[in-house]
């Protein structure tokens, strides 16, 4: 059995331990927001927090999460208040919206740890998201929107 | 009379548009279906409505509830369908957009693409063919709403009009579309319906939010690998290593005891392992050993291919433009120049990587994907479910990411999986790992371009001639017959150059077809996605040649072109092409004419030790009328991006019939580190609206590849750039 917590909630899965936690939570879970590019830890669509952490879960085996609380796409907010979730909105991001999960989660952790984040930051924490329809200028954009937003007191 | 109205809405010398046309009279046995309104009644049982429900034709339903639901018939990939398609609905409606969502359509002939008479999304072609399909649409459910109101009010039609999603009365009543809908749904749609003065709209034209993009950032957009039904298993392949490669033997006896595996089973595509989980699938589908008759293609080497198309330029092929005399005018020229350009096979490698879900029963079938290609879907998916069409459904998901590959003529990932749901009996989805994507064929086709031109004692170019070698993209699919009838050459495989726009007095075009056994397809912007890479750097060339600016030299042959000129000239100003650069940075400049739209990047880039740096790209775009220029600018962006990883990084190669590269660590996509900034600014005119999901691909090569010329003083010629091939 393997256990963890997932967007708040406790599970525990009879599932492979060296199973990616990618498929454990698209299929066993049902939570298909994270996605599945290249599996091989190269492309970040399945990027999702471990502790807090971003982590490519298509690397990551399910063992890995035992103990430990998992945020996924579907957890970043209820309600589309996450100030990155709002940033995204405003700038019109997504194209085929396929890679979007995986550059918010890694976004969620940029903001947190540098909350003015310079664009030398930006190239250090979202280059492992590739995003294939071109939508990196308007992802800048909204990480700066974004930054602005909590700098002025927008919710977290 | 569509045939004429797309015709003269795209005079310009491009095949595409023509020839597709052609094309698709043939592919539809005869039959082109132009849409008029009135007459198509409510849809069936398939989509959920009910007698209070307003649905006036195929492509709007207005509930009690006050949602106004555009049922779209072309497939959204990114390229914002779901969003520009609906404005032009809701604009006639003058509807709340508030209260505007979107549906995707069920396959059905109503549905088919106006101009090319199937289902089908691509050729940038949704929002001009749709232009007056969906504006009809809106206009037609308005003027039934009217009728309903003043019938209420007893006042004449004439008195009321409409205001974000109700009508109104000379005094101001007010009567919500919700609250008309069950009025209006009784009654007959007019036969002729005014549509609006542009000028007062209220939405095309605006840069409106997209619809779809909530559902994007919250993980609830449902892609096709997300599907999931009661009961179904998942499904990994094992397809040949080499095309064309049959199966002989396979040895399935340690996949078989693994955990989840349900079934492991021989189909055309290969061999099937069907388990509870795609992991599971995937770890059974690598233990299988199979053995393989290789097949003619083992030997198949792409280095060793391109020698052979560079003997082949060296003789003349199937004449595809003459003009004046380029043998004489050649020989005669004061200074003369020649190149050869080639570019390699390229992956679509879209993010989400190709799947298809199947439930197939005794009498039903029903399909999921993000396909771009409804009807031959679904037809190919009757044929081997051996059921008519009409008793496949097939579900259009988001697509995550297109770019031509999800319309196979063969409708590879879909027929496959109705295989392997026959022989499972259950429901299956079946996903491609990035690795089976990536050698899974269908590709942009590598490409030759041997060039010559020369330029008299003032500069003035004189001669140009283009020899092409590959292959072609269209033999084999449902435009073949029409676009290549009496033709020794593929359309596709010399737009771009066959309309070459520069004012040279002897012009010759010749195509060689290349008979290679690599399955190739339409990729974003299809033959203009090499042709603009070849001409635009000749181009260049031939200023060099000239002692002239690159720009001035191209205004100057560029004088009867007024579009191609505009953009060239907004691209130059904005780029601030006469402002010195900082040392080591060096500007390009390139121009292309492609599915209705012109368009004009200039690049600034710089080389340090061996490596390319983008660092900016201005891209002006001219489509027309357009619909929304937030979406333009993304599309323009995004295709820039594109044509730029394809320029920096991108080549797939084969030794010994085996693909060399797996996933994105040998096939890279540009990313955030290496993205230059751009700006994208739109002409602004009257003209017919263009394209926009591809125009903006074709320019970034060669704007970069001129750029760097211009800092370094070395000619790109193969792509992907590098500069130890610099010459």
């Amino acid at each position: 059995m393997t256990g963890f917590s997932i967007n708040g909630k406790r599970v525990d899965l009879d599932v492979d331990p060296s199973t990616p936690l990618l498929w454990v939570i698209r299929e066993q879970l049902g939570l298909t927001g994270t996605k599945y590019g290249c599996g091989m830890a190269q492309c970040g669509a399945c990027t999702l927090h471990i502790n807090g952490e971003a982590v490519r879960s298509c690397v990551a085996p399910v063992s890995r999460a035992e103990g430990k609380a998992i945020t996924t796409i579907e957890g970043l907010s209820p309600d589309l208040s996450n100030p990155l979730q709002r940033a995204w909105l405003e700038e019109d991001v997504p194209q085929c919206g396929y890679c979007q999960s995986g550059q918010l989660m890694s976004a969620a952790v940029l903001l947190r740890d540098k909350p003015k984040p310079s664009d030398e930051d930006i190239d250090e924490a979202m280059t492992g998201n590739i995003c294939r329809c071109g939508t990196y200028p308007r992802i800048r954009r909204a990480i700066h929107r974004a930054a602005e937003m909590v700098a002025k007191g927008g919710a977290r | 009379m569509i045939r004429r109205k797309i015709n003269q809405e795209h005079p310009g010398p491009g095949m595409e548009r023509r020839d597709f046309l052609k094309a698709s009279i043939a592919a539809s046995g005869g039959l082109l279906i132009g849409f008029h309104f009135p007459g198509i009644t409510a849809l069936a049982s398939a989509q959920q409505s009910s007698p209070n429900t307003f649905m006036p034709n195929a492509f709007v339903r207005i509930g009690t509830d006050e949602r106004v639901t555009v049922i779209v018939n072309h497939s959204e990939m990114g390229q914002g369908v779901y969003t520009s398609l609906p404005m032009l609905l809701a604009e006639e409606l003058d509807a709340d957009w508030t209260k505007v969502g979107f549906e995707p359509a069920p396959v059905d002939p109503k549905y088919n693409h106006p101009a090319f008479g199937m289902q089908m999304t691509g050729g940038s072609s949704s929002v001009w063919s749709g232009l007056e399909q969906f504006r009809q649409a809106g206009a037609t459910a308005r003027a039934m709403l009217i009728a309903a109101a003043a019938q209420q009010w007893n006042v004449d039609a004439s008195a009321c009009r409409t205001e974000s999603g109700a009508v109104l009365d000379g005094s101001n009543q007010k009567l919500t579309y919700g609250h008309l809908a069950a009025a209006a749904a009784k009654l007959t749609p007019p036969e002729h319906v005014q549509l609006k003065d542009p000028k007062t709209f209220k939405l095309i034209g605006k840069p409106i939010k997209r619809l779809d993009t909530p559902a994007k950032l919250n993980g609830k957009a449902e892609f096709g690998i997300d599907v999931k039904l009661p009961g179904m298993l998942t499904a990994v392949i094992a397809r040949p290593p080499i095309f064309g490669a049959k199966m002989k033997t396979f040895d399935d006896a340690r996949a078989r005891s693994m955990p989840g595996v349900r079934k492991i089973v021989a189909i055309p595509a290969g061999v099937a392992v069907v388990a509870d989980t795609f992991w599971q699938a995937k770890v059974a589908r690598d233990a299988l050993r199979i053995e393989w008759d290789e097949g003619s293609m083992q030997t198949f080497d792409t280095g060793k291919m391109m020698q052979d198309f560079r003997e082949r330029a060296k003789s003349p092929g199937s004449s595809v433009r003459k003009d004046g005399d380029v043998e004489s005018a050649f020989a005669s020229a004061a200074k003369k120049i020649e190149a050869v350009y080639e570019v390699p096979y390229l992956s679509h490698l879209m993010m989400e990587p190709l799947n298809c879900t199947v439930d197939l029963r005794a009498d039903s079938c029903e399909v999921w994907t993000g396909s771009q290609f409804q009807t031959v879907d679904r037809a190919n998916a009757a044929k081997i479910a051996g059921l008519p069409p009409e008793k496949v459904q097939l579900h259009t998901t988001f697509l995550g990411g297109g770019f031509g590959r999800r319309a196979n003529p063969q409708s590879d990932f879909v027929v496959e999986a109705v295989h392997v749901a026959k022989a499972a009996g259950v429901p299956v989805k079946v996903i491609w790992a990035r690795e089976d994507d990536m050698a899974g064929g269908w590709y942009r086709p590598a490409f030759l371009h041997a060039i010559e031109g020369g330029v008299d004692a003032s500069g003035n170019a004189v001669s140009w001639r283009s020899r092409l070698v590959g292959q072609s993209i269209m033999a084999g699919t449902p435009f073949a017959a029409a676009m290549m009838k009496g033709k020794a050459y593929d359309p596709a495989s010399v737009e771009g150059v066959d309309d070459l726009p520069y004012a040279i007095p002897n012009i010759a075009v010749e195509s060689h077809q290349a008979e290679v056994n690599v399955p190739v397809q339409w990729l974003r912007s299809v033959g203009h996605s090499h042709t603009a890479f070849a001409v635009e750097c000749f181009v260049d060339e031939l200023a060099a040649l000239a002692q002239k600016d690159p720009y001035q030299f191209r205004r100057a042959l560029l004088q009867k072109q007024p579009r191609h000129l505009g953009v060239l000239d907004l691209a130059a100003q904005k780029a601030g092409w006469d402002k010195p650069l900082p040392k080591g940075v060096g500007r390009g400049i390139a121009v292309h004419f492609a599915f209705g739209s012109y368009s004009a990047h200039v690049a600034e880039v710089s080389v340090t030790d061996g490596r390319v740096r983008v660092h900016r790209m201005v891209c002006a775009i001219d489509c027309g009328e357009y619909v929304n220029p937030g979406i333009i600018a993304a599309q323009t962006e995004g295709g820039a991006i594109f044509g730029a990883s394809a320029a920096l990084f991108q080549e797939l190669t084969f030794e010994s019939g085996r693909l060399q590269q797996t996933n994105f660590h040998t096939f890279p996509v540009l990313r955030m580190n290496e993205c230059p900034e751009i700006e994208t600014h739109i002409v602004e005119n009257h003209e017919k609206s263009g394209g926009i999901g591809e125009p903006g691909v074709p320019c970034a090569a060669p704007a970069i590849a001129n750029a760097i010329f211009a800092v370094t003083g070395k000619r790109i010629r193969r792509l992907p750039i590098r500069m130890t091939e610099a010459v």
